[in-house]
């Protein structure tokens, strides 16, 4: 069974409701999909077997020795990467989207492409079970590709392994990378926060998740900060036919986990807190 | 303070959630209040929220497009020159079975197919990849909002349409999306100084590290806010005390400017002291920018 969990908005608690979920019971492979911003392996501190190395983009360079500087590339870039300067033809790397057109075009073979092999994937082991991440050199583009590549790594993990639960804790956004995550799986758990801003993006992650027509159910985090709110998401969701699957309150200990490298069941198993997310996982996982 | 050359400052954070909007809409406010002509851009594409934050009249609202081929089957002879050109594997072909389709999700515009095609087969139509809306405020300041399109397989055009949207002859403030990868970039390369906003806890240490390492690599300024201080632990701070990293301002977590923020307030509402606050800021930004006295 594959959970995913995800957000819309950053900074709700995502990989920290993940990574309870992951220490809870049962030992599980934990994918980190949010390859943006990995950030489970702080906990976790994985033991590494595995690391493959992730071609994302492409980058368009000029062999200045070549380059006749006619300019017969310029009107060919559909995203304005080639001008001339004072050095005479240049591309931008960070407009170019390697798309290979300019290298082709090019009468005096003066473009040639490199690839930029800096993202990596990591697999490995941690306290309670398998885990992948990936980790996207900065500039990237594909990481839905990534997303996908963590994915399947973490299929296989956990065919190898037997464990059958994975868990997924997916980028912010709505993005390709989103997708990415959610494609497949079982069910996804937004984890939403009592602002307006978390409210409207709910929305927003809800609405694709519903268009796969994957079960979707609602974690409010931090719903005391401000009841109203979390009132009115609680409304939305009725409204809309989503399982709220726990409501957690603020809570100190959550950040004092993570600054010990600890999930918040591990830190303070008696806290409401941890009481809440084991009770929303046994929901997640036995009625799906 | 309205003679300050116009500069253009990117709030970003490598991690979500961390308080950039909190900081973009605040030192809005504050331009706002003391009639210093600006315009907010809100990067965030795949989840713009900074309009929640004012009262604004929608003044106008364009489309963005990308070009996506369109294949003439009468004229196609299935060569199969389009799909090695192309390097998205957008093109799906099967020339047994006289088989061409385009997968028009994983185009990119580039238009290779259109030049690899010698038989006149491939035209292109324009596909919506998201949305720039312009909202006016009081004064002359506006609000510029990005959107990108649920699904498309970018945020990068949007954001760079909604940049160029703002121009060229006032302060710019860009509210960035989260992360280090193509949209951040995107934003930040158009920016003069760079503002990471974070906070004290270990992911938000991870985040920030990979975000300055690649603001280095771009030789572009930038100083940190810390939001939420008060949580987390001192690691952070002997990071920028080592890395001799700039801390602009902080901003100490408590319920009130939660619950402030949460229902779309300026935290100025709270506390005056906070628009001399973001002023503070601005000055600060701008002589670390090096044009405190090139005045126009």
């Amino acid at each position: 069974m594959e959970i995913a969990i995800i957000s819309g908005k950053g900074g709700t608690g995502k990989s920290s409701i993940s990574a309870a979920f992951a220490t809870l019971s049962e030992k599980v492979v934990l994918a980190d999909c949010d390859v943006d911003a990995a950030n489970l392996f702080i906990l976790f501190d994985p033991v590494h077997e595995e690391e493959e190395s992730f071609v994302g983009g492409e980058k368009a360079v000029i062999d200045r020795d070549l380059c006749t500087n006619c300019g017969l590339c310029i009107p060919y870039c559909a995203f304005d990467a080639i001008s001339f300067s004072s050095e005479g033809v240049i591309i931008s790397e960070t407009a170019c989207d390697g798309c290979h057109l300019c290298k082709r075009i090019c009468p005096h073979q003066a473009i040639r492409m490199i690839e930029n092999k800096e993202s990596r994937l990591y697999a490995g082991s941690f306290r309670n079970g398998r885990m992948v991440y990936g980790r996207l050199a900065p500039g990237e583009e594909n990481s839905g590709k990534l997303v996908n590549q963590v994915r399947e790594k973490a299929r296989k993990l956990s065919k190898a392994s037997g464990l059958e639960t994975i868990i997924i804790d997916g980028p912010p956004g709505i993005g390709c990378p989103v997708i990415s995550s959610i494609t497949g799986v079982d069910q996804v758990v937004i984890v939403t926060e009592p602002s307006l801003s978390g409210l409207y993006d709910l929305q927003r992650a809800a609405e694709i998740s519903g268009s796969f027509g994957i079960l979707t159910r609602v974690i409010i985090n931090k719903y005391d900060l401000d009841e109203d709110l979390s009132q009115q998401i609680e409304a939305w969701c009725k409204e809309n036919q989503l399982d709220i699957a726990g409501r957690i309150p603020f809570d100190p200990a959550v950040v004092e986990a993570m600054v010990n490298c600890k999930s918040i069941t591990e830190w303070a198993p008696e806290s409401e807190t941890a009481k809440v997310l084991s009770t929303a996982y046994k929901l997640i996982k036995h009625a799906s | 303070m309205t003679d300050y050359k116009p500069i253009k400052i990117a709030i970003a954070s490598g991690k979500g959630g961390t308080g950039k909007t909190l900081v973009a809409t605040n030192l809005f406010h504050s331009f706002i209040s003391k009639d210093i002509q600006a315009s907010l851009v809100d990067c965030d594409a795949e989840a713009p929220n900074a309009k929640l934050f004012f009262e604004w009249k929608l003044e106008k609202t364009f489309e963005v497009t990308q070009q996506v081929p369109i294949i003439d089957e009468s004229l196609c002879t299935y060569c199969g020159k389009c799909h090695d050109y192309c390097h998205y594997s957008a093109i799906f072909i099967l020339p047994s079975a006289k088989v061409i389709k385009v997968i028009e999700d994983l185009c990119h515009g580039c238009g290779a197919c259109t030049v690899a095609c010698k038989f006149g087969a491939i035209t292109e139509k324009a596909m919506p990849l998201g949305e720039v809306m312009r909202y006016s405020l009081s004064g002359k300041n506006a609000l510029i909002e990005s959107r990108m399109k649920t699904g498309a397989y970018s945020p990068a055009a949007v954001i760079k349409a909604g940049i160029k949207e703002a121009g060229n002859g006032q302060m710019v403030i860009m509210d960035a999306p989260p992360g280090t990868s193509c949209p951040f970039i995107q934003t930040v390369d158009r920016a003069d100084f760079v503002v990471l906003v974070t906070e004290p806890t270990p992911f938000g240490l991870s985040d920030l590290r990979q975000s300055v390492e690649t603001l280095k690599g771009m030789k572009k300024p930038c100083g940190i806010i810390v939001n939420r201080a008060g949580l987390g632990n001192h690691s952070l701070y002997e990071y920028l005390e080592k890395e001799h990293i700039s801390l602009l301002m902080e901003i100490p977590f408590n319920r009130d400017i939660a619950r402030t923020y949460a229902h779309g307030g300026k935290l100025k509402d709270l506390d005056p002291s906070w628009e001399d606050r973001f002023l503070a800021l601005f000055e600060i930004i701008i002589l670390k920018n090096g044009n405190s006295h090139n005045k126009r």
